[in-house]
């Protein structure tokens, strides 16, 4: 028996949340004494690849036929399916993301398995196997019991502290066969910003709403972002208005964020966007109305003017 | 896709009819205050307004517009309690045709997919259309599970969809931007905004929800998840403030007292 964990990689590299779940999934396996095996699909060096065993896998499965390189949910699905069957996975584990959430499904379908996302701690799996959840974007938590053979887990983004070692894990090629199922849904375009850094997987956010009056006052925003070296994002209005793209929008109906540090910048702080924002370890909020609700989310507030306030803090960072 | 000969006194129609079903969840309200009853192992139903859950409403309203341009019909899902009707008729007030609804409380994705599956085994939906995700447990994958189920290509989160007989041309968000994909009916997809823009029911649309038709079937399969308990997170300690006059010194504070940069 074996925890699998489904990893996704950017660049060639493990993805940061991906890191998160080999560590989570390492230590699951440890609890359950099974072995901790990584699934990758993808380009990678076998170098980069073995970092995995720095994070407690002992195995590392890539899958990288010619015909996986764009993120091709029935293809990924099937790769993921044949593997935990292989591999007698009693657990799968993943991060979080749109592509892990629709590629884990289908696995969880094809195999009988419960299903639990958002995950936020290890499991207690003293009498069967429970797991914490965050609910109701992050309102609330549930406590689930997992009964069915194989369980399935999506871990929600910088829950569990990392532990890095210096283990390397031995990394076997896979194939599957997908050929058939890439050509029934075939990726015709792939528009993406790029040099950006990607949102749901940063650690620091700077994050704009109405009150930056319009696109052409981004500047200050960008420079504080750069700075620091936040990824950046926006309220739902700001990408109604097309001030900034669609994939920037967070909150309720947008992207789920929990950074280390979310800085709202001219942002009223309604129920739909903390919804996207509010397990973000550190908020900080700038606003020049002091009634402004977001203070009652925040960690720290200044009230004030964004376009005086957002220079202040780009200058103090480069001071650091 | 069902081929109908129709013979007129002029022409034979060669029209295509296009079966859609439209799954949605019944949710509280956005701004809901959470809270939970029976040392914390239910949810505090009480004062809580019910809707179509967000993204459901953008599916159903793509739904309904493609009805517009295609010969379609709209049956739409849910598995839910009774409690549950009221979002279901406001489904048919928006422009379904009839209704299903699945007579259990909805707590595991598998089972909710099981049984959707289960419905839509035998009655050749051409596309199934959901929400991106539920706002209660935000899980994403009832779509994913569906397809699998049923052997269809899924896709999430979908922007944009068009079909063209059996073409399909779609966009997903992807992190930091699009993809455009081309796929064949039938599939599953998981939607959200910009896909199409929420509908309110008219007069007519209320009117006429009342008569259609909304079947009440008995769930065939079980759960593989129990949900044993709840908890609400602590409460947030008082914000700090900083002056204005004084913003850079918040920098510091990051570093030193909350450790974050
Ligand atoms: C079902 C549903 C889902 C939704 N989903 C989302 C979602 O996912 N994400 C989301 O963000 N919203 C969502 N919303 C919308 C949400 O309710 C709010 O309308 C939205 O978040 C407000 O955006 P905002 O704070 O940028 O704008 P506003 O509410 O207009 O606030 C602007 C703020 O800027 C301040 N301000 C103005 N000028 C300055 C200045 N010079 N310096 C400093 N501060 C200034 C103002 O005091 C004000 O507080 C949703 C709504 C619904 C009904
Ligand atoms: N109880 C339900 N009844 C019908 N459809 C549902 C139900 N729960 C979820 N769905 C559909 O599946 C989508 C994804 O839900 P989830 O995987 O639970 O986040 C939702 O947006 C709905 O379209």
């Amino acid at each position: 028996m074996s925890v699998l964990i489904y990893t996704e990689l950017a660049d060639g590299q493990y993805k940061k949340s991906s890191i998160e779940a080999i560590n989570y999934g390492s230590k699951v396996a440890a609890q359950l004494g099974i072995s901790s095996i990584v699934l990758a699909i993808g380009a990678a060096s076998e170098a980069d690849l073995a970092k995995a065993g720095n994070f407690g896998s002992t195995k590392v499965l890539h899958a990288a036929d010619a015909n996986l390189v764009a993120e091709n949910i029935m293809a990924y699905s099937k790769v993921l399916i044949e593997t935990a069957k292989s591999q007698n996975a009693s657990v799968v584990v993943s991060a979080k993301s749109a592509l892990a959430d629709a590629v884990m499904a289908r696995a969880a379908g094809a195999l009988q398995a419960g299903l639990v996302g958002n995950v936020v701690e290890l499991p207690d799996t003293t009498s069967g196997f429970k797991v914490k959840r965050s609910i109701f974007s992050g309102k609330a938590f549930a406590f689930t019991n997992i009964t069915s053979d194989v369980k399935f887990l999506a871990i929600k983004k910088n829950v569990l502290a990392l532990e890095e070692g210096t283990a390397s894990a031995p990394v076997e090629k896979i194939s599957v066969d997908t050929a058939n199922l890439t050509e029934s849904s075939k990726v015709t375009e792939t528009i993406k910003a790029t040099g950006t850094l990607s949102l749901p997987e940063a650690d620091l956010v700077v994050s704009g709403g109405r009150g930056m009056k319009g696109p052409e006052h981004w500047q200050p925003l960008l420079d504080l972002a750069e700075a620091l070296g936040a990824a950046t994002a926006c309220s739902k209005p700001v990408s109604d208005l097309d001030w900034r793209p669609h994939h920037e929008h967070v909150g309720q109906t947008g992207v789920k964020v929990s950074p280390n540090l979310y800085i709202a910048c001219g942002i009223s702080g309604a129920i739909q966007h903390l919804a996207g924002v509010n397990s973000s370890k550190v908020i900080v909020v700038i606003n020049k109305d002091p009634e402004a609700p977001f203070f009652k989310a925040a960690d720290y507030g200044i009230v004030g003017d964004v376009f005086d306030v957002l220079p202040k803090l780009t200058a103090a960072v480069k001071a650091m | 896709m069902h081929t109908l000969f129709r013979i007129s006194k002029v022409t034979i129609l060669i029209q295509t009819f296009m079966k859609i079903l439209v799954c949605i969840s019944s949710v509280p309200d956005t701004t809901s205050k959470i809270s939970f009853e029976e040392n914390d192992t239910k949810f505090n139903k009480t004062g809580i307004q019910y809707i179509i859950g967000p993204y459901d409403d953008y599916a159903l309203a793509r739904a309904v517009e493609l009805k517009e341009t295609h010969a379609a019909t709209v049956t739409v899902l849910n598995v839910g309690l009774a409690d549950s009707e009221p979002q279901i008729r406001k489904a048919l007030a928006i422009g379904a045709d009839d209704a299903v609804r699945i007579d259990a409380e909805p707590t595991d994705s598998f089972f909710v997919a099981n049984e959707i599956a289960n419905y839509a085994k035998d009655k050749s939906f051409d596309l199934i259309l959901m929400g991106r995700e539920t706002t209660d447990y935000n899980s994403g994958v009832v779509h994913g599970m569906v397809g699998e189920m049923l052997g269809m290509p899924s896709f999430s989160p979908v922007m944009e969809l068009n079909i063209d007989g059996t073409a399909v041309k779609l966009s997903k968000e992807i992190e930091g931007g699009k993809e455009k994909l081309e796929t064949s009916l039938p599939c599953v997809m998981g939607c959200q905004e910009p896909i199409a823009e929420w509908k309110i029911p008219n007069m007519r649309g209320i009117m006429g929800a009342r008569t259609k038709p909304l079947q009440v079937i008995a769930p065939s399969t079980g759960s593989l998840t129990a949900i044993e308990k709840y908890e609400l997170p602590p409460a947030k300690g008082a914000c700090k403030m900083i002056s204005a006059e004084d913003a850079g010194s918040l920098i510091a504070l990051l570093q030193t007292e909350a450790k974050v940069l």
